[in-house]
């Protein structure tokens, strides 16, 4: 159940799609409350909570060091791999608490994807950087299906056009765009249905941009999308609901068309309009 | 007060929409007063500053369009920029009909300046410049500061230049049935009657601008109007009703 001091209006996002087309309120895909993470001594995120409605892109802004990565990163416990690492509070996915001990870190990422500032294919063939997730996590049966996974993949992240006839080429030899692309392919693989994704425009061109945004909007009717951006206007552009980090806080949250044209905060409406804060 | 913008040529560029607003503004205030003053004092010379300073006007709504338009391509305003830049769109509109009616009463007041004005007309529409020019500095007030309260009350006011309307529309009426030699000269103070009005109508829209502009949204429900002369009827004493 949603806790009533942090929920939020959701009737305030008409376009957002609704779980099984029941109408009301949006299914909450993933659920924080209270989050702190401590690099050591240092308190890099306090007190977080949010709604990340199923089905819909979320964007996460906020100067360099706010904590929107290190949050982000909470999600599918990347943050676990840093040794002097803390996270307290609350994150579930579906209900069910990710940092339940019981929770195997690796199957949690297979459901929760991610995608890096930078992109970084396995330096292995086109094929292979697909294929290689659906293969350890035990996703295809046989050579076929493999194949088939490849392939929708590809198709999903809007690359098979341009890669379907060099699929054992390098995967480094592809441009950023398309590199990019193909990690999006290599994150779909495994069947998540939450995909992280950090500044993924941030090293490519408008077109390559735009690409990606375009499959970002394909995206959001079977996944559940949260990008980290550090272009307001990209913000504006993908997603339905947008969160504001400042210090290690999240200042504000809500639907974009509000966050853009009226924010609440003084301090989110001096980030996003370019003000000394 | 917000912060200032770290790129200090778009601060400068947004202070400067607000002063073109306030410039546009005065002078639309200026025609409106000189226009009138014209008929007032059956001077047709007054009227042609104000003929003439709509030029201006017009001139200034072209820039100001052209400028905010430039920005939204190169500065893609956020948040109250955004605000700001879409409400100076609005506003310029309804300064450059504004100042279209004021002149077009410059015009009138010379067209009608050999005609002997009755006095009890002339007051009354007096009456209704007054208060039109009052709300038009009020809202201009309102927009420089952001204001939305003030702009509320020039919104709920706007009633009072419609019951003035109401008022002169039947004198006027009245004064033509009576004489038929007071047509010419009335059909003229009628339509100044309703430039004045019409003038009230874009203050109205400006003080709706302007509750967005400071508040991130329109004023709620129906904007308190008066204005009856669309179904008045005034029958000429002695003559009974047709029917």
């Amino acid at each position: 159940m949603l806790n009533a001091e942090v929920s939020m209006d959701m009737s305030l996002i008409p376009e957002m799609k609704m779980l099984n087309g029941q109408s009301g309120t949006p299914a909450i895909k993933v659920e924080a409350r209270g989050v702190d993470v401590y690099y050591g001594e240092k308190h890099a995120l306090k007190n977080v909570s949010v709604d990340i409605p199923e089905r819909s892109v979320m964007s996460f802004i906020g100067p360099s060091g706010c904590g929107k990565s290190t949050f982000l990163r909470c999600i599918n416990r990347m943050n676990d791999t840093v040794s002097s690492c803390r996270v307290t509070g609350r994150i579930t996915i579906d209900g069910a608490d990710i940092y339940d001990p019981d929770v195997d870190p690796v199957e949690l990422r297979s459901r929760v994807g991610m995608v890096f500032q930078k992109p970084n294919p396995f330096p292995k063939s086109i094929y292979e950087n697909v294929a290689y997730g659906p293969r350890i996590h035990a996703k295809a049966a046989n050579k076929t299906e493999l194949d088939e996974i490849v392939e929708r993949s590809l198709k999903r992240a809007s690359l098979w056009p341009e890669v379907k006839d060099r699929l054992s080429d390098s995967g480094t030899s592809l441009s950023g765009g398309q590199q990019q692309r193909l990690c999006i392919a290599r994150a779909i693989a495994v069947d998540p249905n939450i995909i992280l994704m950090d500044e993924p425009c941030s090293s490519l061109d408008p077109i390559a941009t735009a690409r990606i945004e375009e499959l970002m909007e394909e995206l959001r009717d079977s996944y559940t999308i949260v990008i980290v951006t550090h272009s307001m206007q990209q913000a504006a552009r993908v997603s339905q609901r947008t969160a504001f980090f400042h210090m290690g806080s999240l200042v504000e949250q809500g639907e974009t068309k509000k966050i853009f044209t009226n924010p609440v905060d003084q301090r989110t409406q001096d980030y996003i309009t370019g003000r000394f804060g | 007060m917000p912060h200032q913008h770290i790129v200090k040529s778009y601060e400068a560029e947004l202070s400067q929409l607000d002063a073109k607003i306030g410039h546009m503004g005065g002078l639309a205030e200026q025609i409106l007063g000189e226009a009138f003053a014209s008929l007032e004092q059956r001077n047709p010379q007054r009227a042609e500053l104000a003929v003439a300073s709509d030029h201006t006007i017009d001139q200034l709504q072209l820039e100001l369009e052209e400028q905010v338009i430039t920005m939204i391509a190169r500065r893609q305003p956020m948040a109250n920029d955004l605000r700001q830049v879409m409400a100076v769109l609005k506003v310029v509109g309804d300064l450059e009909r504004i100042g279209d009616l004021a002149k077009n009463i410059g015009k009138r007041a010379q067209a009608t300046a050999s005609e002997n004005h009755p006095r009890a007309l002339v007051t009354g529409l007096r009456h209704m410049v007054d208060l039109a020019l009052r709300q038009l500095k009020d809202v201009l007030d309102a927009f420089a500061t952001r204001d939305a309260e003030k702009a509320l009350d020039v919104w709920n006011n706007d009633e009072r230049i419609d019951a003035l309307y109401n008022s002169v529309f039947r004198e006027l009426l009245t004064y033509m049935m009576e004489d038929p030699r007071n047509i010419g000269l009335c059909t003229h103070l009628l339509f100044i009657a309703k430039n004045v009005e019409r003038i009230g109508d874009h203050t109205t829209n400006i003080a709706e601008t302007v509750t967005y502009l400071a508040q991130g949204a329109f004023p709620h429900g129906e904007r308190p109007k008066n204005d009856q002369t669309s179904t008045t009827m005034v029958t000429q004493p002695g003559i009974p009703e047709a029917g």
